[in-house]
């Protein structure tokens, strides 16, 4: 368990960063270490070149942006799950939070990190990829913004730019009207990796119809993946309805099979957790005030 | 790579390879053999140390990366040579531990916790020690030793250890 040797730089701007990273092909991004460090101790990753950005100002912490919640790659998710910021406009992801991994971890591990990594348990990545956030890279001279949809590609797989290094992950404000989320998981122990997670955000308008509805599944197929619900809208989104639209909007949901946890279970988990996400969304956007 | 940390509030400097988790610099280097190596890849939390008031798992740090942060080992809670801090204590006191070997990255969630917070409930013992593995107690000893900690220290007004920020654990 001790990683093979490496050379390593603690650049303190994003310019050195980007420097660093183009100098050598198999260079790395290094945050808090929270997956990569596991990685490098298995010998699963072998990089040359450890880049460490955790100190680099500009690459850390959460603001306001016109109708975005901007949340730098660096920040701490500890950090993250404290933001008021976050627990205001970003309900969906604030529910997300406490679910990764653990206290110690989320010290460490950073909300651009778990993203990078594209691991398909992700919580952070399922709540972006639920809300459409969007995932900027700086490539050299050149800033890319990925959607989660087309920057996951499969486990652990990412369009991510060679050479890039991630600097923000943009997350749309809550809408306005009655709004209400819910995420749920299962996992063998508490915040460890899910076999199935489900993350819901739904959108009521002053009569109590459903005028929005997200739902997305992690941790059950290569990705986490946004799946259509819109069969809530225009509805009140009672118990009934919810059971219909699931069944309909996972019937030929991806599952994988492995040693955690079967694709059968991790299919009738994901459903069972997707009607809860989404019954707590509902219950939630009903009892809040427009 | 000369790295600079502060280690039970004594300022050293260490020449080691980039490649050297905090863990083995902590163990093999400064000779603190109270953290202690389980996984070695973020599993267990046998080696969870305070960094900077947190509780981190020195596994998953490299020695470089501590540099001119603050780190405090289980050999840095008692308040001398021979004694024991309360929350150690509690661990005794309750059978806290059998085999020993997960104990000092318990003791150190538990302070991280009981810095912030000096009456959790059971559930946020629990969430405080989730990234822990025990092999031995079965925990229920664990969270009994916590809580018995909490309350003394309340008693005694006195608070584990002051943290900045940071998260239980
Ligand atoms: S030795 Fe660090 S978590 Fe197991
Ligand atoms: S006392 Fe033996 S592993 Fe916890």
């Amino acid at each position: 368990m001790k990683p093979a040797p490496f050379s390593y730089v603690r650049p303190s701007s994003l310019d050195e960063a980007c420097a660093a990273l183009a100098s050598e092909e198999d260079a790395r991004v290094l945050a808090g270490g929270q997956t990569l460090m596991p990685m490098l101790a298995m010998r699963l990753s072998r990089p040359t070149l450890l880049v460490d950005i955790t100190r680099i100002a500009e690459l850390i912490g959460i603001e306001e942006q016109g109708s975005s919640i901007v949340v730098r790659a660096a920040t701490v998710q500890a950090y993250a799950l404290r933001s008021e910021l976050i627990a205001r406009e970003v309900p969906l992801l604030a529910k997300a939070l406490p679910n990764v991994g653990h206290p110690p971890t989320r010290n460490r591990g950073t909300v651009g990190g778990s993203v990078a990594h594209g691991d398909p348990s992700a919580e952070i990545s399922l709540a972006a990829t639920v809300l459409e956030a969007g995932i900027v890279f700086r490539d050299g001279e050149d800033e890319t913004s990925f959607l989660p949809e087309e920057f996951f590609i499969g486990p652990t797989v990412t369009m991510a730019p060679m050479g890039g290094c991630l600097t923000r992950i943009v997350f749309p404000k809550k809408p306005s009207g009655r709004v209400g989320t819910g995420f749920h998981e299962v996992a063998s122990r508490r915040s460890d990796y899910a076999f199935a997670s489900a993350a819901a955000q739904l959108v009521f308008d002053e009569d109590g119809t459903c005028s929005e509805a997200r739902l997305g599944i992690g941790s059950v197929g290569d990705v986490p993946v946004k799946v259509d619900v819109d069969g809530l809208v225009g509805g009140a989104a009672d118990d009934a309805a919810i059971r219909d639209v699931v069944a309909e909007a996972l019937r030929d949901l991806e599952a994988v099979d492995d040693l955690h946890a079967t694709a059968s279970y991790r299919r009738r988990a994901a459903a069972a957790l997707a009607e809860r996400a989404l019954r707590e969304a509902r219950d939630e956007a009903l009892e809040s005030r427009p | 790579m000369k790295t600079e940390l502060t280690v039970n509030g004594r300022a050293v400097t260490v020449d080691v390879e980039p490649r050297m988790t905090l863990l083995d610099c902590l163990r093999d280097e400064l000779d603190l053999k109270g953290t202690h190596a389980g996984c070695e890849h973020g599993v267990c939390g046998a080696c969870t140390v305070m960094v900077d008031g947190r509780a981190v798992r020195s596994c998953l740090m490299l020695a470089v990366q501590g540099d001119g942060l603050d780190i405090r080992t289980i050999e840095g809670f008692a308040p001398d040579a021979g004694e024991l801090s309360v929350v150690q204590d509690a661990f005794c006191e309750t059978h806290g531990l059998q085999c020993g070997y997960c104990t000092p990255g318990m003791i150190v969630a538990a302070h991280a916790l009981l810095s912030h917070n000096d009456e959790p409930s059971d559930e946020e013992i629990r969430d405080a020690i989730s990234g822990n593995i025990c092999r031995c107690t079965g925990y229920g000893q664990i969270v009994e030793a916590i809580r018995l900690a909490a309350e003394r220290m309340r008693q005694s007004n006195t608070r584990a250890f002051e943290a900045e920020g940071g998260e239980s654990a």
